[in-house]
Formats: C-alpha cells, sequence, structure tokens
C-alpha cells in the first residue's frame, strides 16, 4: 500500500467515522426492529409465540391467523370503515381546502391572515379540550356511532393543515397564468379549476396522502364516538381484541401487520412527497 | 381590470368559497372549546342527570389545584415534554447530520425512520406493549441474553421509573424521525459556500459544526422543538393504551386525567376545567410557534 493510499484509509476510519456508522446502524435497527417483530410474531406458530427465549426468525412459519381474524373477528369491518371513513375525509378535506385557500392565496379575503392563525391556533389544541361538549352536539345531532360523525370531525380536524399547506402552494404559483386566464374571459372560479389546481397536482397529492394516513391511524374520537363493532375503525377494534386477562398478541400482531405494511409501502414509494409534506406542514406552515 | 364572477365582487366570491371550511373549523373545534370553557365554570356531572348544573365560578378549578392527582399528571406533562422531547432533538440532528452526507445505504437509513411515522400510534403502543411483555417479550430476552439484567423485569408494571423508561423508548422511537425530517430540510438549506469559505480559512469538522451548521439551524431546530412540545402537550392515544397512566399515576399525564374525569367519572365540570389549563399550555406554545414561522402576508 502506497502512503497515500494508507492515509486516505485512515482518514476514513477515524475513530468518530466508526462512531457515526455504529450509531448509524443502531439507529436503523432502532426504528426497523420493531416493525419486523410484529410482522414475525403474526408468523409464529403459538407454541413459539411464547417461547423463552423467543427466536429471532420464527421457524416454521404460521399463517393460520391471517385466516382466522379476516374469517372469525370483526376486523374486516373495522378494516372497511376504516377505509370508508378515510376516503371520504380525504375527499371532503380537499374539497374544501382547494377553495378555502384559493379564497385566502388569490382573492385575500380581508382578515385572511387573522382566518390562517386563528384556524391554526384552533387546530393546536388539545383533543380532550374538544372531545366532551363535541360528544355532547354529536349526541344530540345522532352523529354519534356513525361513520358521517367521524367523517365530519376528522375533515374539520385536518382541514387547518391542508389549507395552510395549499394557501403557501397556491401563492408559489405565478398569477400571470390566471390574469391572462382573465383577461380572456376566466372567471376567478375557471381560472382556479383549468389553472391552479392542474399546476398543484403534486401539493394535492401529498396532502391527500398525508391526510388519508391521519385519518386512518386516528384513535382518540374514533374510540369515544363510535359504540358498535360494525361502525368501529380498526384502531378502535384491535383496543377491543385486548381481553381483560388473555391478549391475543399473535391475532393483534397479524391485524397490524396488515393495517399498517400498506401504509408503510405507500409512505417508502413517496417517501419525497411526505418529507415534503411534514417539513412544509411545520416549517412554513 | 374587471373580473367577471357571476355579479359577486372579489371579496364576496372570496367569503362563499371560505366559509365551509370556517363553519366545519368553527363547528367541530371552535364550538366545543369554547363550551369546554363554559363547563369549566359549571358543576356538571353526568352521572346525575337530574342535578342541577350550576354555575360554581372557579372551584373546579381551585379544587384541582388542590388535587394531588391533577398536580402530578400537570408535572408529568412537562417532564414528560421536555426530556422526551430534548432527547428527540440530540438524536434527530445526529440523524439529519448522518442523512446529508453521501454515502452507500442512505436511502435506506432515511426509508427505515419513516416506519415509525407510519404506523398508526395504537399499534406502536400495542407492538411495544408485546415486546415489553414481563414474560414473553422480546426487551426482556434481549438484556437477559446479553446479560444486561439478571431477572426478567415487568417494564410497564413494576415501577414509577421503569415505566418512565419504557416510555421514553417508546415516545422517542415514533416522535425522533419527525425531528430528524425537520433538522434535515434546515440542514439543506444552509448555503455550501460558507463551508467553502470555512475550509479555505482551515476551519476542521468540528469547527464548522459549531461556527456553521448549528447558528444557521437556530430557525429548524426552534421550529421543531415548539411543534413537538405542543404535541407532547396533546399526546394521549400510546399512554392510553400503552400504560393506561399505571402503574398506580406514574404515567398519567394531563389529557388522560381529563379523560378520566371526563368519560369514567363524567365530571364534565371538573374535566373541562383540566383541559382549559391544557389548552391553556399549548395556546401559549402555539403563539410562540406561529411567531416563529412568521407567517407572511
Amino acid at each position: 500500500m502506497s502512503y497515500q493510499k494508507r492515509s486516505a484509509w485512515r482518514k476514513r476510519f477515524t475513530p468518530i467515522n466508526i462512531l457515526i456508522v455504529f450509531f448509524t446502524i443502531f439507529f436503523v435497527v432502532y426504528f426497523v426492529f420493531p416493525f419486523y417483530w410484529q410482522l414475525t410474531t403474526s408468523l409464529r406458530t403459538p407454541a413459539n409465540l411464547t417461547a423463552i427465549p423467543p427466536q429471532l426468525f420464527p421457524n416454521p412459519l404460521y399463517f393460520t391467523r391471517y385466516i382466522h381474524i379476516f374469517a372469525e373477528t370483526a376486523f374486516p369491518l373495522n378494516v372497511r370503515n376504516s377505509l370508508i371513513t378515510s376516503s371520504a375525509t380525504t375527499i371532503t378535506c380537499l374539497a374544501f381546502s382547494v377553495l378555502s385557500s384559493y379564497s385566502i392565496a388569490r382573492l385575500k379575503v380581508p382578515g385572511h391572515r387573522a382566518i390562517l392563525i386563528g384556524v391554526l391556533v384552533v387546530s393546536m389544541l388539545p383533543a380532550v379540550a374538544i372531545v366532551g361538549p363535541l360528544y355532547l352536539s354529536f349526541r344530540r345531532l345522532s352523529l354519534i356511532n356513525t361513520l358521517p360523525g367521524l367523517i365530519i370531525a376528522y375533515t374539520a380536524f385536518f382541514l387547518p393543515f391542508t389549507m395552510w399547506f395549499l394557501t403557501s402552494f397556491f401563492k408559489t404559483i405565478p398569477p400571470d397564468l390566471e390574469e391572462a386566464a382573465t383577461i380572456d374571459g376566466c372567471t376567478p372560479l375557471q381560472a382556479l379549476f383549468r389553472i391552479i389546481i392542474p399546476l398543484s397536482a403534486p401539493a394535492v397529492f401529498t396532502i391527500a396522502m398525508l391526510v388519508f394516513i391521519f385519518s386512518w391511524n386516528e384513535f382518540l374520537f374514533a374510540f369515544t364516538f363510535t359504540t358498535s363493532d360494525s361502525i368501529r375503525t380498526y384502531p378502535v377494534g384491535l383496543i377491543m381484541f385486548r381481553g381483560l386477562w388473555n391478549v391475543p398478541w399473535g391475532d393483534l400482531s397479524a391485524a397490524s401487520t396488515v393495517v399498517t405494511v400498506p401504509i408503510v409501502i405507500i409512505v417508502l414509494a413517496a417517501q419525497r412527497y411526505v418529507i415534503q409534506g411534514l417539513t412544509a406542514g411545520a416549517v412554513k406552515g | 381590470m374587471k373580473i367577471r364572477t357571476g355579479g359577486l365582487t372579489k371579496h364576496q366570491l372570496g367569503y362563499i368559497l371560505i366559509a365551509p371550511s370556517l363553519l366545519l373549523i368553527a363547528f367541530v373545534s371552535l364550538y366545543p372549546f369554547l363550551t369546554t370553557i363554559w363547563y369549566s365554570f359549571h358543576s356538571m356531572r353526568l352521572n346525575l342527570p337530574n342535578a342541577a348544573q350550576p354555575f360554581v365560578g372557579f372551584k373546579n378549578y381551585s379544587l384541582l389545584i388542590g388535587s394531588e392527582r391533577f398536580l402530578n399528571s400537570i408535572g408529568l406533562t412537562f417532564l414528560f415534554a421536555s426530556t422526551f422531547v430534548a432527547i428527540q432533538l440530540v438524536f434527530g440532528l445526529f440523524i439529519a447530520l448522518v442523512l446529508n452526507l453521501n454515502f452507500v445505504g442512505r436511502a435506506f437509513v432515511r426509508a427505515s425512520i419513516l416506519i415509525p411515522w407510519a404506523m398508526a400510534l395504537v399499534i406502536t403502543a400495542l407492538l411495544w406493549q408485546w415486546m415489553y411483555n414481563a414474560v414473553f417479550g422480546v426487551v426482556n430476552a434481549m438484556l437477559l441474553q446479553t446479560g444486561i439484567i439478571k431477572t426478567p423485569i415487568d417494564w410497564l408494571g413494576a415501577s414509577a421509573s421503569s415505566a418512565y423508561f419504557a416510555v421514553m423508548i417508546v415516545d422517542v422511537w415514533r416522535n425522533t424521525p419527525f425531528m430528524a425530517i425537520i433538522i434535515l430540510a434546515g440542514l439543506q438549506s444552509i448555503p455550501t459556500e460558507l463551508y467553502e469559505a470555512a475550509t479555505i480559512d482551515g476551519a476542521g469538522r468540528v469547527q464548522c459544526f459549531f461556527a456553521i451548521t448549528l447558528p444557521q439551524l437556530k430557525h429548524a431546530i426552534l421550529v421543531a422543538l415548539l411543534f413537538r412540545s405542543i404535541d407532547a402537550f396533546r399526546a394521549f392515544d400510546i399512554l392510553y393504551v400503552l400504560t393506561q397512566g399505571g402503574p398506580g399515576t406514574s404515567t398519567e399525564i394531563g389529557s388522560l386525567f381529563a379523560y378520566r374525569m371526563l368519560f369514567q367519572f363524567l365530571d364534565f365540570g371538573r374535566g373541562s376545567a383540566a383541559t382549559v389549563m391544557l389548552a391553556l399550555f399549548t395556546t401559549i406554545l402555539s403563539i410562540a410557534y406561529i411567531r416563529t414561522i412568521r407567517v407572511e402576508d
């Protein structure tokens, strides 16, 4: 080895670099291992589930739980409810926030800045400060234990986020295009639908995905507002799985895997958008 | 220039477009919150449906402030928020710095930090509860096999300190990725010329970090800290599922205490007063947050 090569080699393997690699591996294992454990727990035979110490790689693999949770529990019903709720929330949230963000960013209604700030402050209130009276309101309106009740609540909760995100995105679109269209006789609404929305496709996609994930994972309101299996979403359904003495960890991990894997795939496939969405949501507001 | 809006002025149209969103937020968030404030000044026992609900002034508040359990829950909220967020900041900063380097496997590291974030909080809590299981849990198995502990520990039930430690590991697992993502965005917006100039002047890596990186990151870090702190004050799901506030009340943070007052004891007066005090803290933090992100016109 020449002297130069050796010094380059030494430069790469300084103690500090070795430490960095060590900690990076540690964090990757820390973040990924629980997900791996969930997946493999669901695939352990009943005997292996209670083996001490547990096997790191379960052998043989056991798929019966996946059949069991779909055939004999309320889980498929709960997943259906989650799908309906999350999809409807995403659509209504997008529809409402496209209109209101356009109103703020382009039509600049008087007080738009105060509106934006007020909406954000309200959205940061703790959920427990809202859930009590909302429960009583919903009871009066017969919205307790209904999917529309959940959809209304979720739409309102995630609207501030989508309004902020879309407003700041709309502001980045150069106004020249709309001005030209307006001169050609376009109304503001036509300009919104023909120019702004098509140009905002990436932003709309980002918030659609994030709102879907937020409502897919919501627990507190679903837990408080739903009382029967036919209406419960899956996070509440999973809590109901948990008996008083005997927790079916195998079934729970199978059900958890079923509802988590699609989201993990979406998030990894669209990670650029997820990261942009989270960053813009927090930093630019 | 004249804009055709079907007889409406631009601002009238603007109000029509924004009305549905504002009405919905008013109905689902603002009105219930104002009602909560109203309830907090009344005696409201929903388990006694026929009882009168008289105005009681600040009695609910003074009862709470005199209650050891409530003070404990607020103290825990502050303890959890400050210590967990501080650890997340250090870890998040490290991960962001690593992700800002060019190396083989960077995409893999970036993907791995998104996994905790993709899981529902309920699932996170159930999964860790299983991993912490005193008899069959993988956490004990690992610690026993490496000789770190001699006998299995019931992490979530043994003592206040073991539960605190266990909850911390879950919360850090879940929320460090968010911190890392925000700080990474801050790192990527630092102009590279700053480093080039410093390197020409003979600054080393450590000097660059303290003279350029940290000062330039101040804003991103502040935003991330405030955002995470607000979230920590609102936290509910993980603890509600993982420990139910136990053992005893040793992990019963403010939101758990308030939820129990409301829906377990059905004392809407005192429960509402507790949530109003929590909301006070989050509102102070969110005003600081909004001032930090500087809303432009």
